[in-house]
C-alpha cells in the first residue's frame, strides 16, 4: 500500500512540544503482520480522514503481556506492562484506541491496578461514535450495498467485554444484507487463537477450531466476513483456505470496511 | 404414638446428618484462599435473584429451560407440603392445615398440579438423557457414577412425585368414603384419575395412604442426605455462587501482588526487594484456589453446557471444562478426608494437576470465556484452567516448546514473534 500522508509518533510531537489528543495502539499483531498492517493503516487513514489528532508510539510501543498472561507467566506479563504505563505515563496519555481486543482488553481491564489508568476503546467503537456524531457516512453508491455480510465476534471484544452492538451499528449503516452467523454475540465461537493458542500447535483433535467457525460462516451464505481483530482476521482466512472458499468468501476487518465504503 | 416416635427419630437424624454433611462441605471450600467478593451487596443480591432464582442463564435454551423450570417451581413450593408433613409427623394430626379451608383447597390444587409438571419433566429428561443422543450428556467425564447419580436423581423425583399423587387419591378416596380421620378438604385435580387404579376397602386405602406418607417423607429425607454426595447440591449452591460472581468484565483477570513487588523491585533496584514469604505461584492442587473456585465446583451440576460451548471440546480436544470443576471437587472431597483422618493434610503424592487434570486439557484452552458465558450458576473454570498454567510456567517452566519461544521473542523483542523492536515501526514507511 503506497504511502499517502503522514502517520505522527508520540515522540515527534514531544519534540514540538505538542501532546496526541487519541494514542492509536497498533500492537504486535498490527505492527508486523502483513495482513493486519493493512488494518492498521485503515485505522489511520479513518483517523486522518476525520481529522483526530493522533500518534502511535512506534518503536516505543511493547506487547501489552497479554500472550503471557493467558499462558500463565504473569512475570513476563507484569514486566511488559509496567514498561508499557511508563511510557504511557511518560507522554501523558489519556485515551487510547486500538485495533486489537486482546490489547483493549488488557489495557483497559489489567493495566489500572498497575498504575495505568487511560479511557481505551476499541475501533469499532471509535467508528461507531464519528458515524453517530455524521463525521464518518459511507457513499451512496458503497461497494458493499446489497451484499451479504456477517460479523464474527472477537472474544476479547464481544463476550469478555460485552461490546456486541457497535461493531454491528458500523456494518448497519452499509445498506448490505446483513447476517448473523449462528453462534453469535455472547454464544459466539471463538475463532482458536486466544489463551496464547495463536504461538502453538494445537493439542491433538478431530479439527482445528477456525475450521468449525469457517463452516458456520459458510452456513450463513456470506461473502464478507467482518472481524474486529487481527489474530481472528488470521484464523479465519486460514479457515477459508483450509475449506478452498478463497473465492467466494473474503475476511475483511470494519476499518477496511469503513475505508471501502467511505471512498477513503 | 409409635408413628410419631419413629417419625421424631428419622427427622432427627436426617436433620444431624445433613448438618454435619453441610460442615464438612462449608470446611472444604474454607480451605480455599482469600479473595474479596463482598463488595456492592445490592448488585450481588440483584445478579443472584436474576441468575439463579430468575434462571435468567437457562433460558439461553428455552426448552429445557421450561422442563427445568417446572421442576424447580414445584421443588420449592411442594416444600410448603412438607411444612404440614412435619408438623402432622410430629404432633400425629392429619392435615393440620385443612382449617384454612379453601385456601387450602388451593394450596393443594397448585401442588397437583406442580407435581405432575415435576413428573412429566423427570420423565423427558430421562429419556432425553438415555435415549437422545444430546452432545452435551456424552463425554469421557460423564460415564459410570455421574451417569447413575443423574439418572438416581431423576427417578427419586418420578417417586416421591407418585407417592405423592398417589397419597391424594387415596386421600380423596377415604373423603368420599366418610372415613372419620379424612377431613373433607384439599381438591385433586389430577390424583383424581388415580382413583380407578385404587383398592375398594377403606383398610386398604389407609395402608395405602399410610405407606405413600412415609414413603414420600422418608425418600424427601433421604434425598436431603444424598446431596452432599450429589451433584444435586446446585439446588442450593447455586444462590450463593451467583451471590458471589465475578463482577468485573469476564476478560479481567487479577494480576498477582506478590509479583507485582517483584517485578517492581527488579525494574528500579532503589525499592527493597519483597521481604514476606511468597507463596506457590498459580495452582498445583485444590488449597491454591480460591474458596470461590472451591464453592463453583460444588455448585456444579454437572449439566456440561459448558462443555459443548468448549471450542476445544467441540474440535474433539481433550479439555472439557466440566470436567475440570468435577476434577477439582473430587480432589477437594479427598483432600477434606484426608484432612479429617489425619488431623491435617497428609502428603498423598497426588495433586489436581496431573492427578486429576492433564497438562494437555489446560493447554487446550483458548480462554474464550464461553464456558463462563454459558453456566446458569456463574461457575468460572476458566480461572482454574489459568491457575494451573500459572503454576506449570512459573513453578515449573513447563509449557509448550513453542509457547516458551513465544515468551522468550516477548523478553527480548516485546511481541510474540522473532522481529526485531527496532522493526516495530517499519509498517509506517511501507
Amino acid at each position: 500500500m503506497e504511502k499517502t500522508f503522514h502517520i505522527p509518533t508520540v515522540a515527534e510531537m514531544a519534540a514540538k512540544g505538542e501532546r496526541p489528543d487519541l494514542l492509536f495502539w497498533v500492537g504486535c499483531a498490527g505492527s508486523f503482520d502483513e495482513r493486519a498492517q493493512r488494518i492498521t493503516k485503515s485505522v489511520c487513514k479513518i483517523l486522518q480522514h476525520v481529522g483526530v489528532k493522533y500518534a502511535v508510539l512506534g518503536t516505543e510501543e511493547n506487547c501489552t503481556g497479554d500472550p503471557a498472561k493467558r499462558a500463565g507467566n504473569e512475570f513476563l506479563f507484569q514486566m511488559q506492562a509496567l514498561m508499557n504505563i511508563e511510557v504511557l505515563n511518560g507522554y501523558e496519555i489519556t485515551k487510547i484506541v486500538t485495533a486489537c481486543p486482546h490489547c483493549f482488553n488488557t489495557i483497559k481491564n489489567e493495566y489500572p491496578n498497575l498504575g495505568g489508568n487511560f479511557e481505551v476503546i476499541h475501533h469499532t467503537q471509535l467508528i461507531q461514535s464519528l458515524i453517530t456524531e455524521g463525521k464518518l457516512k459511507p457513499a451512496d453508491g458503497n461497494e458493499f450495498r446489497g451484499k451479504r455480510i456477517t460479523y464474527h465476534d472477537p472474544c476479547y471484544l464481544g463476550r469478555a467485554n460485552e461490546v456486541y452492538e457497535a461493531p454491528r451499528q458500523v456494518l448497519e449503516v452499509l445498506d448490505a444484507d446483513l447476517v448473523e452467523l449462528k453462534r453469535c454475540r455472547s454464544n459466539g465461537l471463538c475463532c482458536g487463537a486466544g489463551g496464547a493458542q495463536m504461538f502453538k500447535e494445537p493439542e491433538p483433535g478431530k479439527k482445528e477450531v477456525n475450521v468449525e467457525r469457517m463452516e458456520d460462516v459458510i452456513e450463513s451464505q456470506a461473502t464478507i466476513v467482518a472481524a474486529a481483530c487481527p489474530f481472528c482476521m488470521t484464523m479465519l482466512r486460514d479457515g477459508v483456505k483450509a475449506k478452498d472458499k478463497e473465492k467466494q468468501i473474503e475476511i475483511l476487518d470494519i476499518a477496511e470496511i469503513t475505508v471501502r465504503a467511505n471512498n477513503m | 404414638m409409635m408413628g410419631q416416635i419413629i417419625f421424631f427419630c428419622l427427622f432427627t437424624l436426617a436433620v444431624v446428618i445433613f448438618a454435619r454433611n453441610a460442615r464438612r462441605i462449608y470446611k472444604n471450600i474454607k480451605l480455599g484462599k482469600a479473595v474479596d467478593r463482598s463488595d456492592r451487596p445490592i448488585e450481588r443480591l440483584k445478579l443472584m435473584l436474576l441468575v439463579a432464582f430468575g434462571q435468567k442463564k437457562m433460558f439461553k435454551k428455552p426448552i429445557p429451560a421450561l422442563l427445568h423450570l417446572f421442576v424447580y417451581v414445584g421443588f420449592c413450593i411442594i416444600n410448603i407440603e412438607m411444612l404440614e408433613i412435619i408438623i402432622d409427623g410430629l404432633f400425629g394430626t392429619h392435615r393440620v392445615f385443612y382449617s384454612l379451608g379453601t385456601f387450602y383447597s388451593g394450596l393443594i390444587y397448585t401442588f397437583e398440579w406442580l407435581a405432575f409438571a415435576v413428573l412429566f419433566s423427570c420423565i423427558i429428561f430421562l429419556v432425553r438423557r438415555s435415549a437422545l443422543r444430546i452432545y452435551r450428556f456424552g463425554g469421557r467425564e460423564l460415564k459410570n457414577w455421574p451417569r447413575t447419580d443423574a439418572n438416581l436423581i431423576l427417578i427419586a423425583e418420578i417417586l416421591l412425585m407418585t407417592a405423592f399423587l398417589f397419597m391424594n387419591a387415596a386421600d380423596l378416596k377415604l373423603q368420599q368414603l366418610d372415613h372419620p380421620v379424612y377431613h373433607h378438604a384439599g381438591a385433586f385435580p389430577v390424583s383424581q384419575f388415580l382413583l380407578p387404579l385404587l383398592p375398594e376397602s377403606a383398610p386398604a386405602l389407609v395402608a395405602l395412604e399410610r405407606f405413600c406418607w412415609w414413603f414420600h417423607i422418608i425418600g424427601v429425607l433421604a434425598f436431603l442426605n444424598y446431596l452432599p454426595v450429589s451433584k444435586h447440591l446446585h439446588i442450593i449452591l447455586a444462590f450463593p455462587n451467583t451471590y458471589f460472581s465475578k463482577l468485573e468484565p469476564k476478560g479481567k483477570f487479577d494480576n498477582m501482588p506478590t509479583v507485582t513487588h517483584e517485578v517492581k523491585a527488579m525494574l528500579d533496584p532503589s525499592l527493597p526487594p519483597p521481604t514476606n514469604e511468597v507463596g506457590r505461584f498459580g495452582v498445583k492442587d485444590v488449597q491454591d484456589l480460591t474458596w470461590k473456585n472451591l464453592l463453583d465446583a460444588y455448585a456444579c451440576t454437572e449439566c456440561g453446557r459448558c462443555t459443548a460451548a468448549c471450542p476445544a471440546n467441540i474440535t474433539g480436544k481433550l479439555l472439557s471444562p466440566r470436567k475440570i470443576m468435577m476434577d477439582t471437587r473430587d480432589r477437594l472431597a479427598e483432600v477434606g478426608q484426608n484432612i479429617a483422618k489425619n488431623g491435617r493434610f497428609q502428603e498423598d503424592n497426588k495433586s489436581l494437576i496431573d492427578s486429576y487434570i492433564m497438562r494437555e486439557e489446560i493447554w487446550a484452552c483458548t480462554t474464550c470465556n464461553a464456558c463462563v458465558e454459558a453456566c446458569p450458576v456463574n461457575i468460572d473454570p476458566l480461572e482454574i484452567i489459568l491457575g494451573l498454567r500459572q503454576y506449570a510456567v512459573m513453578e515449573e517452566s513447563q509449557a509448550p516448546t513453542s509457547i516458551n519461544a513465544m515468551f522468550g521473542n516477548l523478553e527480548n523483542n516485546g511481541a510474540p514473534w522473532k522481529y526485531a523492536q527496532a522493526d516495530r515501526a517499519n509498517w509506517i514507511n511501507q
